[in-house]
């Protein structure tokens, strides 16, 4: 994975729980510019291990001045977010994966609708800058549950077609009335919480919408855990995973070789075969079908955690 | 030092050749004795200096001899070259990464110079000097991807990605090994892949695929393939079958040498920045029998390799027909010795 060591050149609260992070070369040079929803893995370094979050870009994807990020405080996460909110400041050196992409908008669609949820916004701020440059037709929906905690407000333009719905202010958003009537060809693109992608797909899928054109990201920072271990087939070597630390976290700290991305149970790339379980693994992965799932020979160590009593990996 | 370039014809009466320098540097595209398919990828680029995986776009003696051939081909078969209209963008990152790397790597050749989107490229050997707007595809007199493809040698696909999936929605496709982008656009991975044989079964096509989708920005990568063509023709297309189908039954013991070509494909992977397609750049070498047993290590091991082929790969390939009077050919330059590991030819 090619990386960037960047310089943290803005840090602004936007919201009690919410602060935006600008990151640019130190020199100036020119950064590599992007496709919208697509993200950055920054890096966390924490005592003997290296935490890595992704993080949505929400700056002008055209523009290779700097890369801008939103980051919500999860206060019962692995401490990534609080990290980023207590550690991180102006000035610090920080390194970054190039961006890469996970949410592209299809630009085959005659019209985009985006739908997120709370921090789900993300992804949309750098889509709608694309969406401008190529002129093509959108509206977005933005929900929160209050006005306090909507970040997306200060990140959001003032716009006919973008549509804040605050539910504590009896404005709920209606997913029939926002897909019903679309025109032909219309994509829908959902980024937040699991229920409303759900939701989403639902109603798409009672109107009659293709499935090709239902779209979503739902990877999150990996949930913490309580602690268990796994054995190395190759080597013999245990691997103790602590309760706040990935799998994939606890393999690159105890200098096991593995491959990933996007380290959210989305793209793949850390996908490991399970050569003995003893016990229930616990698959928080996209990626990975219901049938893979329970054949429990295979897992994605970014994501995933287990409860039993031997965990073998093919590494 | 100044690049020379050949004047010479891929087409009518042939008169391609590569120079002692064009031979040494030719990828051979066989590390051992025996072949068998493989996800054979390495990182692009790198490699000695001089030899094709230099640069990520390599300029040699038949730059604008292809690039006449190219416009010969299109002019007469406009589908050649195809954009689905969700493609322009693509066609863009492309532009960038091949003005950008050709201008770093060839400053005696080619320039360019960017003042925010109003871009200045100069292309010596073609005689282009051009201004023109970034993203205004009303500044080019072609869309961006024809425009660039053609000055840059190799054929071009663009694959859009969607649905964990990659799709050949635009390319630019004059010197290929018999295959069809007018057949093949729209399709995708699998689709075009079909007529590949064994391969699927091995599960070739779900790895480099997997593999392909995770490529990333700023991480290119490259792999060889090969063919037999009779003649130096670029265009061995579908479409024109007729016209070098009947070449191969001209082979006859006393001209194989010079009229059996291998051709190899350097086949290289980009991930494009604004549109999030993968750029597959398929460029084409043509060595004749003759070229390449001057190199001793490649007369044995070529020999070798034709000689125990699988018989469905010389189909595949081509070359059934005339594989005998290949293999008896390449036979007087195979002396039994080994074969160093590597493709680079002994010094």
């Amino acid at each position: 994975m090619t990386k960037l060591a960047l310089k943290v050149a803005a840090v602004e609260q936007l919201t009690p729980l919410v602060k935006r992070f600008r990151f640019e070369d130190p020199t100036g040079a020119p950064l590599p510019v992007f496709s919208g929803g697509a993200h950055i893995t920054v890096e966390m370094p924490n005592g003997d291990t290296i935490r890595r979050n992704s993080y949505s870009l929400i700056s002008d994807p055209y523009d290779p001045s700097g890369y801008e990020i939103a980051v919500r405080r999860e206060d019962t996460g692995r401490g990534g977010s609080s990290h980023m909110h207590s550690a991180v400041a102006e000035g610090d050196t920080i390194t970054v994966s190039v961006p890469a992409n996970l949410f592209q908008l299809d630009l085959r669609a005659r019209k985009h609708v985006l739908i997120g949820g709370g921090i789900g916004i993300t992804p949309f701020l750098s889509q709608l800058r694309q969406l401008d440059r190529e002129q093509k037709p959108y509206e977005l929906h933005y929900a929160a549950r209050s006005r306090a905690e909507a970040a997306g407000i200060a990140l959001l333009p003032e716009a006919a077609h973008i549509h804040v719905h605050i539910s504590d202010e009896g404005n709920r958003m209606d997913l029939g009335a926002i897909l019903d009537g679309q025109p032909l060809g219309t994509h829908v693109y959902t980024c937040g919480p699991e229920g409303l992608i759900a939701a989403v797909a639902d109603q798409a899928a009672r109107l009659g919408w293709p499935k090709s054109a239902v779209h979503s990201e739902a990877f999150t920072a990996p949930p913490p855990g309580a602690p268990f271990e796994v054995t190395i087939a190759s080597s013999g070597q245990i691997v103790p995973v602590k309760a706040d630390q990935s799998l994939l976290e606890a393999l690159e700290a105890a200098g096991v070789e593995i491959d990933y991305s996007c380290r959210g149970g989305a793209c793949g790339r850390c996908e490991t075969a399970v050569t003995a379980c003893d016990g229930q693994i616990e698959h928080n992965d996209h990626w990975l079908s219901a049938d893979e799932r329970a054949a429990q020979k295979k897992i994605m160590p970014c994501m995933s955690r287990f409860k039993g009593t031997r965990l073998e990996l093919d590494l | 030092m100044t690049m020379q370039f050949n004047d010479e014809t891929f087409r009518g009466d042939y008169t391609y050749r590569n120079s002692p320098e064009a031979i040494r540097r030719f990828p051979f595209p066989f590390d051992q004795d025996s072949y068998m398919y493989s996800v054979n990828i390495e990182q692009h680029p790198g490699g000695p200096q001089g030899s094709p995986f230099e640069h990520m776009f390599d300029v040699d003696e038949h730059y604008v001899a292809e690039m006449r051939d190219r416009e010969i081909t299109l002019a007469e078969d406009p589908l050649r070259c195809q954009s689905l209209p969700h493609m322009e963008l693509a066609g863009w990152d492309l532009l960038e990464l091949i003005m950008v790397s050709k201008a770093r790597d060839y400053p005696d050749l080619f320039s360019l110079t960017r003042d925010g989107n109003d871009w200045h490229w100069v292309n010596k050997p073609m005689g282009i000097d051009k201004r023109f707007t970034f993203l205004d595809a009303a500044t080019l007199p072609y869309g961006p991807m024809e425009y660039i493809t053609r000055q840059t040698q190799g054929d071009f696909a663009l694959l859009h990605e969607r649905d964990g999936n990659l799709w050949m929605d635009a390319g630019m496709v004059t010197s290929q090994a018999d295959w069809s982008l007018d057949f093949d656009v729209g399709m995708n991975f699998f689709e075009w892949h079909a007529p590949v044989p064994k391969a699927r079964q091995m599960g070739v096509f779900d790895k480099a695929l997997k593999f392909l989708l995770a490529v990333g920005q700023g991480q290119h990568y490259r792999r060889l393939n090969w063919t037999m063509t009779v003649n130096p023709r670029l265009d061995t297309s579908p479409e024109n079958y007729h016209k070098w189908g009947p070449e191969k039954r001209t082979i006859t013991p006393e001209n194989v040498g010079h009229k059996q070509f291998l051709r190899v494909e350097l086949q290289t992977f980009f991930r494009l920045p604004r549109s999030n397609a993968l750029a597959f750049p398929i460029r084409c070498y043509l060595a004749s029998l003759d070229d390449l047993v001057t190199q001793p290590k490649w007369g044995r091991r070529l020999h070798r390799v034709l000689r125990d082929i699988d018989p469905d790969l010389a189909d595949y390939k081509g070359f059934a027909v005339n594989r005998e009077v290949i293999v008896n050919y390449l036979s007087q330059y195979d002396d039994g010795e080994p074969t160093s590991p590597g493709i680079f030819p002994e010094d």
